[in-house]
């Protein structure tokens, strides 16, 4: 492989990367304050490239404030999501939110598929990110940087929340133990809402971004995606906002180098997380980064 | 009631069952019969899952990979070698592939075998994870079983998949299958063995205290639970004539584990009427989906309704009634006396 | 009078991470004595109890019962040694029966194989109606026969606590691990399960090892007993000897007097 090819690979695999960890990040931060997966947050993602879509077609909004009326308005409806189907059930048994969560997610795929239709459509991208030019031989997309980049400043924005302002402190202590956290007269439930809000707000951005590159715009495309980005916060350690980075970026490193290095796996390409996922579950279960969480005989 | 009369009373059951089915089978539509097939392996399905999730309290999401690997061993194994070759068109299938053939019985057997063997390899290094994790990783084993079936174009035929199956599976079949289910799980759960598998459920530590081999017992209820997931797979497979690997996407485990939770967790007789009153709505919604014609009118389908309700209607058991229709109780015998006894008082 | 030793601990140790939680614990118990493990809350007790029935792997030490090394083996093959175990927070199975639960203990003697329902066979049929039969049986001697079907959760505390000794007793253990019987029970009940202990030790020829913190239960029905305080042992022997050590006085200072016993 010539080296400008892989720098292409590189940075196709860095944008990829990119996407899968600001998904990851909302699962893991969910995860680490309700030990809940949240099935529902690939259909959140999905619903982030549908808002800018219609919020385009319907409303002839600018491209620039329809991404960021749409990464608020899913931010929403990740709020509302938890209101009405996790909420009720903070008192119930474990596995009656994870089976809430996957009902949510098959609802809000099939609605979408009622509402927007299964069709695939095209969306709109903006001309400046479709120029390529060329660095040496190599050629890039804006995309390919603004991608990156931009993850970069939601995670760098993230991180300031949750270990410099008040409510990051809530979520913090909230994932280390819920019970004295109530108990101490953290208004828990409106943590829990932020938590949705802003990892929900971070998928839409994923899923706007995400059809830049693949402009594909369908109901169901949240669901391999969404899976990949959940793979790669278990791996980075279920429950660390650095591990889900760690694992998101790796993963995406990883599905695109396998493919160029070795081409006849492309058929296999969403089976390679999978196999990461049991593969790490049998080795060290907590992930790269997490912790161990033990049982009390 | 003596075990003795119950047992005159089940046999007498199976036998009016019996004649039903043949009933069903003279004088009812091909749609009523297609539906009472359905009904059938939904119960097979519903009931594995139920062994292993309600009873033993494994959340295992990766029903789909049994029911692929059931279907597609029965489907290569009841099709004859001329019925292959015209089906393997891009690329030749093996030829152990192409030359074997079985009697349907032995084929859907087969097919139970091979989803428990790899049952038994998945279940010893996944089987003790706990609940979620568990969940997450038996559905990326099922991905892996689909994405397997996309790659492997010599046996599987690809995304082609597989036409033609011959449609062995009748009333008579899915229904024996389906009372040979009932019989094996019913007996394994009011066993002791049974109580040990819900000690596992209930309190996993206290069992092992106790001296139940806690990591044996879960693969063992793994093990029949993906057999007879195996087995309602290979009678799909004959039942549709038709499988692809689409097929057997995490849906086809969600629409299983959703007859089982409205049904109720932890009750036999809760799987069973699930899988009626499901199979029959997602019939009846199905035309909801597809095109209405009046006249020369057509009003368009709603593609996508069927799940929006279906996913809605797990929603509302599961936040309003999380212990589905039946809860852990069962239908038996007694009770029915008790109902008709008190009529009978005047 | 030399009696068979049934239990022994050498230098069972174990640490979590840095901190040790038990240190060097020694323990010889003869067959067919009431033994008690006391000490202040978090002392290691229970770590000592888990470590015996094979929950934990202590860090040094080794445990022998009957002769044959226990430490490596898992709590469902001690349990088939014959040393079974009560919970301090009482463990039982929830969704089932009150007579499913006591029938859970007698599997590990069970038999027959899980497939044997299948084929109905008549071992297998008789099998399992002995094993109703002894679990019935044994309800009995704790009182509680006439509530064999309600559901084990919905029994008060008290019979929650007798349950779960009935269902350690279908195991067919030689060796009882109690802890904590007469946590919640008002002075009555308190004598009665004192009286209870003993019957069952001696019906069951049975060797019982307890924690309490109710000194009189304690001092009135165990001829041994070992203090453990932050993990160490501080004092062995009779009831009357630990009553007057000044170090076992001190690691209560504050908690219900030993002298008031």
């Amino acid at each position: 492989m010539s080296e400008a090819m892989l720098i292409q690979h590189l940075l196709n695999g860095l944008t990829l990367g990119s996407l899968y960890a600001l998904i990851a990040i909302g699962y893991t931060m969910i995860y680490g304050i309700l030990r809940l997966i949240n099935f529902a947050h690939s259909e959140i993602f999905m619903l982030g490239a549908y808002f800018v879509f219609w919020g385009i077609a319907l409303f002839h909004l600018p491209w620039a404030v329809a991404m960021i009326a749409a990464v608020l308005a899913v931010g929403a409806v990740g709020v509302l999501v938890d209101r009405i189907a996790y909420r009720p059930l903070r008192d119930a048994p474990r596995i009656s939110a994870l089976i809430s969560a996957i009902g949510v997610s098959f609802f809000l795929q099939n609605l979408a598929i009622v509402v927007f239709s299964a069709i695939p459509r095209e969306v709109y991208r903006p001309p400046w990110l479709e120029q390529v030019f060329l660095v040496g031989s190599v050629r890039v997309l804006p995309l390919t940087l603004f991608v990156p980049l931009f993850s970069l400043l939601l995670m760098l924005g993230l991180v300031y929340i949750v270990y410099k302002t008040k409510p990051g402190l809530g979520m913090r202590a909230i994932s280390k133990d819920i019970e004295t956290s109530y108990a101490m007269g953290v208004p828990v439930n409106r943590i829990i809402a932020l938590t949705f809000g802003i990892g929900s707000a971070l998928a839409a951005a994923s899923g706007i971004m995400w059809t830049l590159r693949y402009p594909q715009l369908q109901p169901i495309m949240g669901i391999i995606p969404g899976f990949k980005a959940f793979i790669a916060a278990v791996v980075g350690g279920i429950g660390s906002i650095q591990g889900a980075v760690i694992g998101g970026v790796g993963l995406g490193l990883i599905e695109i180098m396998a493919v160029a290095v070795f081409p006849e796996l492309a058929g296999y390409r969403d089976a390679l997380a999978f196999i990461l996922l049991i593969g790490i579950l049998l080795v060290k279960p907590t992930g790269l980064l997490g912790e161990k969480l033990e049982d009390k005989v | 009631m003596s075990p003795a009369k119950k047992t005159k009373l089940n046999i007498a059951s199976v036998a009016v069952l019996a004649l039903f089915l043949w009933f069903a089978q003279n004088f009812l539509d091909g749609y009523s019969i297609q539906i009472l097939n359905l009904i059938a392996i939904n119960i097979i399905l519903a009931l594995s899952l139920n062994l292993i999730y309600g009873f033993t309290g494994m959340f295992s999401l990766g029903h789909a990979g049994f029911m692929a690997i059931g279907a597609y061993v029965c489907a290569i194994l009841i099709m004859t070698p001329d019925q292959k070759d015209s089906l393997f068109i891009l690329q030749k299938a093996y030829p152990w592939i192409q030359n074997a053939e079985a009697p349907f019985i032995v084929a859907v057997i087969a097919g139970g075998l091979v989803a428990t063997l790899t049952g038994l390899l998945v279940g010893i290094p996944l089987l003790r994870l706990g609940d979620d994790y568990l969940g997450i990783a038996t559905l990326g084993f099922a991905e892996i079983i689909r994405v397997l079936a996309n790659n492997i174009p010599r046996v599987t035929n690809g995304a082609l998949g597989f036409k033609g199956i011959p449609d062995y599976a009748n009333l008579w079949w899915n229904f024996g299958w389906c009372v040979l289910t009932l019989y094996c799980i019913v007996r394994i759960i009011n066993s002791n063995f049974g109580n040990t598998l819900m000690a596992i459920r209930d309190d996993e530590t206290a069992a092992k205290a106790m001296g139940v081999n806690v990591f044996r017992g879960k693969l063992l209820s793994f093990a029949i639970g993906s057999f007879f997931a195996g087995v309602g797979g290979a009678l799909l497979a004959s039942l549709l004539t038709t499988i692809d690997p689409k097929m057997f996407l995490f849906t086809l485990t969600f629409n299983v584990l959703m007859i089982v939770v409205t049904g109720g967790l932890g009750s036999l007789t809760g799987s069973i009427l699930g899988s009626v009153g499901i199979t029959v709505m997602m019939e009846w919604l199905r035309f909801v989906e597809n095109p209405i014609y009046l006249g020369s009118f057509e009003i368009q389908g709603v593609p996508g309704m069927r799940m929006v309700v279906f996913s809605l209607a797990l929603m509302l058991v599961i936040l309003f009634r999380r212990e589905g229709l039946m809860g852990m109780r069962e239908f038996n015998w007694d009770w029915l006396l008790g109902r008709f006894g008190r009529r009978g008082k005047v | 009078m030399e009696r068979e030793i049934i239990l022994e601990s050498k230098g069972l140790t174990i640490r979590f991470g840095g901190l040790v939680a038990v240190m060097d614990f020694n323990a010889v118990v003869p067959k067919g004595s009431i033994v008690g493990l006391i000490g202040p809350n978090g002392a290691g007790k229970t770590t000592c109890f888990n470590m015996i029935s094979g929950f934990y792997l202590p860090s040094e030490g080794q445990i022998f019962f009957n002769g044959a090394n226990i430490t490596h083996l898992q709590p469902h093959e001690v349990c088939r040694a014959g040393l079974a175990r009560t919970f301090q927070n009482i463990r039982l199975f929830g969704n089932g029966t009150v007579l499913q639960n006591v029938m859970v203990g007698c599997h590990v003697r069970q038999k027959s194989r899980w497939w044997h329902p299948l084929l109905c066979l008549p071992s297998s049929m008789r099998e399992e109606k002995a094993i109703v039969a002894k679990s019935v049986e044994l309800l009995k001697i704790v009182g509680l026969d006439h509530f064999a079907h309600e559901k084990a959760r919905s029994l008060p505390y008290g019979a929650q606590r007798r349950l779960e000794i009935a269902r350690a007793l279908a195991t067919d253990p030689r060796f009882l691990l109690l802890d904590e019987p007469a946590a919640g029970m008002n002075p009555q009940e308190t004598n009665d399960l004192m009286s209870f202990i003993r019957q069952i030790r001696d019906d069951f020829d049975l060797t019982i090892l307890l924690i309490e913190h109710d000194m009189k239960v304690v001092m009135g029905i165990c001829e041994n007993i070992w203090v453990l305080d932050y993990g160490r042992t501080i004092a062995e022997g009779s009831p009357e000897s630990i009553r007057k050590n000044p170090k076992v006085i001190e690691a209560y200072l504050g908690e219900e007097c030993v002298a008031n016993a």
